[in-house]
């Protein structure tokens, strides 16, 4: 990373100077003012920047080198598995028989991409142990609020009015409670228990007659598995309510187990996650729902189907949900998930979760000495630690996080879940080495270790980065959301 | 044992790290899961395929498909056919952008930040509004999410939507709206445009909002003014969908007082792919600026005084709020606001004027050569890039012996429409050529 002054695509900007090619206008003109309402003739011109192509070039280069993605280095960011994305994916989504195809051409025109993406759908309700699968939602919370729409949708249809309550664990992601309120549910907060998993009792004593659903992340966000998941299964479903699997730490269980051979009725997965998206800077993600045959009639239409007559979107769906996106979903993440499937295959999926969760496990073991390990048991595919002993010495997590950009990582994710002081949530995801892993394990011992002989080289960090650490609350008091002119 | 290309794994660090956490297999790590929900077997699923044939089997799918680099197309209704500077994908290609995530560390992603920040401020520019987020999943789940950001701040209820914005937005909206039970109310179009009598008899002191598209999805332009002030006057928000690119011609929603400017930035920089990846926008007023949904980049200094740039006002977001958030987003569309970035930039202040005026020019000639050649061309008002012709068969027909000439033919209307049963509409945007105009319209006259 470069320590110069980075400056702003505006500041470049000199009038005259362009970045564009188009042919000429080769129709003939009519004035403007004939065409459209003076009114409505822009007044102003919009400020966009006046660049050569070189110079716009250069600023974007300039700016990849201050950002640190997967391919620069270790990335283990808690629940968001941050693993390779394969080059292929990105090729193959660049074909123009798949990036240049219109969402409304005739049917018969796109029967290849209907067809792959009737292949995704099948492949993944194989995966999780669903009965189908709708490709629509964007992203994870888009598919967290589009399943839980569907429980509405059920429950409203069997008369169920009063059940206006989702539970969701003291451990779970933001976006669980979030997706409950934006579907116009109540969420309701059911604790875990010394082990780190969903305390039955308090399980017992929230659910009722009022419940709409349990949403849960199995692996959940400790990284350990809910062991008594058929017991919570049992209970939601004795009370009449259905069992939501938050998808994003599929990539623990491929093959070893399955959301639908536990009980859950609806399934989300992060296509950006387990199935290399990629992450995009923050996206764009893909966030396709499964379910079970009691909520299939409540998918979002349309839903593609196969027929003697080849692929057909069906939008003869009286029950369904309705649209909860234009178009089939993110049509290009989708094609890099399939690629990636068809890439590792039955085998090399199982093998993803295996030695996804083998790493985690080694680097939990090798670091326990030096954290403070709120969980003993076998981790998943992530673990979090405690930096209570560190806080002791003045040292917080936050310190530690920022003292790895010193050591070129991206730290892992800090402060959550909620019910971990201190946390520090580590996910290094299979495609990893064991050299990096290693690596990194020396990196944390050693920032364990000045924590105790030199605090303030570890409270001040980071030392190497193209800016040191950032005032925000001067960003949220002042807010400055874009450039103007001075 | 290392037979998968991403998977560094070998039998000797297996071995050395079972040790160290003192088990003999990776199924011990895998006892915790009950028995009785043990998967065994395998997965009926693909075994895995090599790189070429795995490339020859991808490309199979998309030769089967018909795209709009082999055929001429004036296919629009919401996702267009622009130029896209070659530049863009070699920036979006640049993995320190696409293999990151969310800018949660500013120390290391100032890169994407500060890209971002730029996004924010050109899409500010153009629409004419004081305050962008960094992006939505697309055009039409940003209108759902500005009616929740409308109904919040109103407290009303009541959603009042023109029947001509995209019908898929209509759609995305009605279910959004199932979630706090809004109360969605549509108006008609006559002639092309909202009916501003049907309107001005349905906003009332209930509503939250009322939502129109500027242009339209029949490609007419809105007379926002007078929208403005039946809106107003009941202090209801004034919602706007706008085709960013249109609004290097025309007057941008802000100058008409828009509350909330919402779209879909694909006309920059992004392709058509099947309908998404797109990338949503959504811009409003420094009055709003705390309640906006997602991702908002600030400007701030670092210690030393440096600038720099951090993701800000999180105490509206999912992960700080949780079930008191009035949105769920988490990811959006980054690296496709990145994209679209990228083409703003290149196409810069000259380049969005002429490109939107070639729009506007193309499409007026496409106009008189369909009347020329017999055509009736529905919609007397003023128009951007596209516009409807009724047609003596059904579209579908019409499509079929279009594509047979290399041609990929409008939208029919009627699958939304009852009323406009055998109405195409056509997007003519700066891609076609005279030429190709010109035969379309020859072929389109040869159907009848």
């Amino acid at each position: 990373m470069t320590n110069q002054n980075q400056s702003l695509i505006f500041e470049l900007s000199k009038p005259g100077r362009i970045g564009y090619s188009i042919p000429e206008l080769d129709v003939p003109e009519t004035p403007i003012e004939e065409l459209i309402g003076s009114d409505y003739v822009r007044a102003d011109e919009p400020e966009l920047p006046e660049v050569s192509e070189l110079q716009i070039m250069r600023h974007y280069t300039a700016l990849s080198t201050r950002n640190h993605g997967v391919d620069s280095g270790f990335y283990p960011l808690g629940s968001c598995t941050m693993k390779y994305n394969p080059k292929i994916n990105e090729d193959v989504a660049r074909i123009p028989g798949l990036a240049h195809i219109h969402p409304y051409q005739d049917e018969d025109t796109v029967q290849g991409a209907m067809e792959m993406l009737y292949d995704l759908q099948t492949t993944l309700e194989e995966i999780t142990g669903m009965d189908e699968v709708t490709l629509q939602p964007a992203a994870g919370a888009h598919g967290e609020w589009t399943g839980l729409m569907m429980i509405r949708a059920y429950h409203e249809k069997n008369g169920d009015h009063q059940r206006t309550k989702v539970i969701v664990p003291d451990s779970a992601h933001g976006t669980n409670p979030a997706s409950a309120t934006v579907a116009g549910f109540d969420a309701v907060t059911v604790k875990s228990d010394e082990n780190g998993l969903v305390d039955l009792e308090d399980l017992k004593r929230v659910v009722g007659d009022d419940t709409a659903a349990l949403m849960l992340t199995n692996p959940n966000t400790l990284g350990l598995f809910e062991e008594q998941i058929l017991d919570m299964a049992r209970i939601i479903h004795e009370a009449g309510g259905k069992l939501y699997y938050d998808g994003a730490n599929m990539n623990a269980i491929m093959g070893r187990t399955r959301p639908g051979d536990m009980g859950f009725d609806v399934v989300h997965l992060n296509l950006h996650k387990t199935f290399t998206g990629p992450h995009g800077g923050g996206g764009p993600g893909s966030g396709p729902v499964g379910v079970k045959k009691d909520l299939l009639p409540y998918l979002p239409k349309p839903l593609l189907v196969k027929t003697e007559d080849g692929y057909r979107f069906d939008y003869n769906r009286p029950d369904s949900i309705g649209r909860v996106k234009p178009f089939y979903g993110n049509f290009g993440i989708n094609v890099r998930a399939y690629t990636y499937i068809q890439t590792m295959g039955r085998e090399g999926l199982k093998k993803v979760s295996d030695y996804a969760v083998l790493n985690a496990n080694y680097m939990m073991r090798r670091l326990a000495p030096h954290f403070d390990l709120p969980y003993n048991q076998h981790c998943k595919h992530e673990f979090v630690l405690s930096g209570k002993r560190q806080k002791k010495l003045g040292v917080r997590t936050l310190d530690m996080a920022k003292r790895l950009l010193d050591f070129g990582y991206h730290p892992p994710t800090i402060y959550f879940p909620l019910n971990v002081e201190e946390g520090m949530m580590i996910e290094p995801t299979e495609t990893e080495s064991k050299e990096t892993l290693d690596e990194f394990i020396e990196a944390m011992i050693q920032i364990a270790r000045e924590a105790e002989e030199s605090p303030e080289v570890v409270q001040q960090a980071p030392h190497t980065t193209v800016v040191k650490r950032l005032d925000e609350t001067t960003a949220a008091r002042k807010p400055i959301l874009r450039y103007e002119k001075e | 044992m290392v037979k998968f290309r991403y998977l560094p794994m070998t039998e000797q660090d297996q071995k050395e790290m079972l040790a160290e956490i003192g088990i003999d297999s990776i199924d011990e790590l895998f006892k915790d899961i009950p028995e009785n929900v043990r998967f065994k077997g395998d997965l009926n699923i693909t075994e895995a395929i090599p790189e070429p044939e795995l490339m020859k089997k991808m490309n199979g799918f998309a030769q089967k498909n018909v795209n709009t680099k082999e055929y001429t197309s004036f296919l629009g209704a919401g996702v267009y056919d622009h130029y896209i500077p070659s530049i863009v994908d070699h920036v979006i290609s640049r993995s320190e952008f696409y293999t990151a995530y969310t800018p949660y560390q500013p120390e290391i992603s100032q890169g994407e930040l500060q890209a971002i920040f730029e996004f924010q401020t050109m899409i500010c520019e153009l629409t004419g509004m004081e305050v962008a987020n960094s992006s939505m999943y697309d055009g039409q789940t940003a209108l759902g999410e500005a009616a929740f950001l409308s109904a919040a701040h109103t407290k009303k209820n009541k959603v009042v939507v023109s029947k001509s914005i995209h019908p898929e937005a209509l759609s995305v909206l009605k279910t959004y709206a199932k979630g706090p039970n809004l109360d969605v109310v549509e108006i008609d179009a006559t002639n092309g445009t909202t009916d501003l009598d049907a309107l001005r008899a349905e906003v009332d002191e209930n509503t939250a909002c009322v939502i129109v598209q500027y242009p339209n999805f029949f490609g007419q332009i809105e007379p926002l003014k007078e929208i403005e002030e039946i809106v107003h006057q009941q202090k209801a928000m004034f919602v706007v969908s706008s085709n960013p690119l249109s609004l290097g011609t025309l007057q941008p929603p802000g100058k008409f007082n828009a509350d909330i400017v919402i779209g879909d930035a694909q006309p920059f920089g992004i392709p058509a792919a099947f309908g998404g990846p797109h990338c949503g926008y959504f811009a409003t007023t420094k009055k709003l600026m705390r309640k906006v949904p997602g991702r908002l980049v600030g400007q701030t200094k670092d210690e030393e005084g440096k600038r720099g740039f951090v993701l800000t006002l999180q105490a509206r977001e999912q992960h700080i709020r949780r079930d008191k958030a009035t949105s769920n987003i988490c990811s959006n569309q980054a690296l496709n606001a990145v994209a679209a970035s990228v083409a703003m930039t290149a196409i810069g202040k000259k380049g969005v004027k002429e490109i939107s005026m070639q729009n506007l020019h193309k499409a007026n000639y496409t106009k008189k050569q369909l009347e020329k050649n017999g055509m009736k061309v529905i919609f007397e008002g003023a128009f951007f890039n596209e516009l409807v012709v009724k047609l003596p068969k059904p579209v579908k027909d019409v499509n079929k012996a279009l594509l047979e000439k290399g041609i990929i033919g409008g939208y029919d209307l009627g699958q939304y429409y009852p009323d406009l049963e055998d109405h195409m509409l056509i997007a003519i945007t700066e891609q076609r050529t005279k030429e190709e105009i010109d035969t379309f319209v020859k072929e389109l006259g040869g159907v009848q």
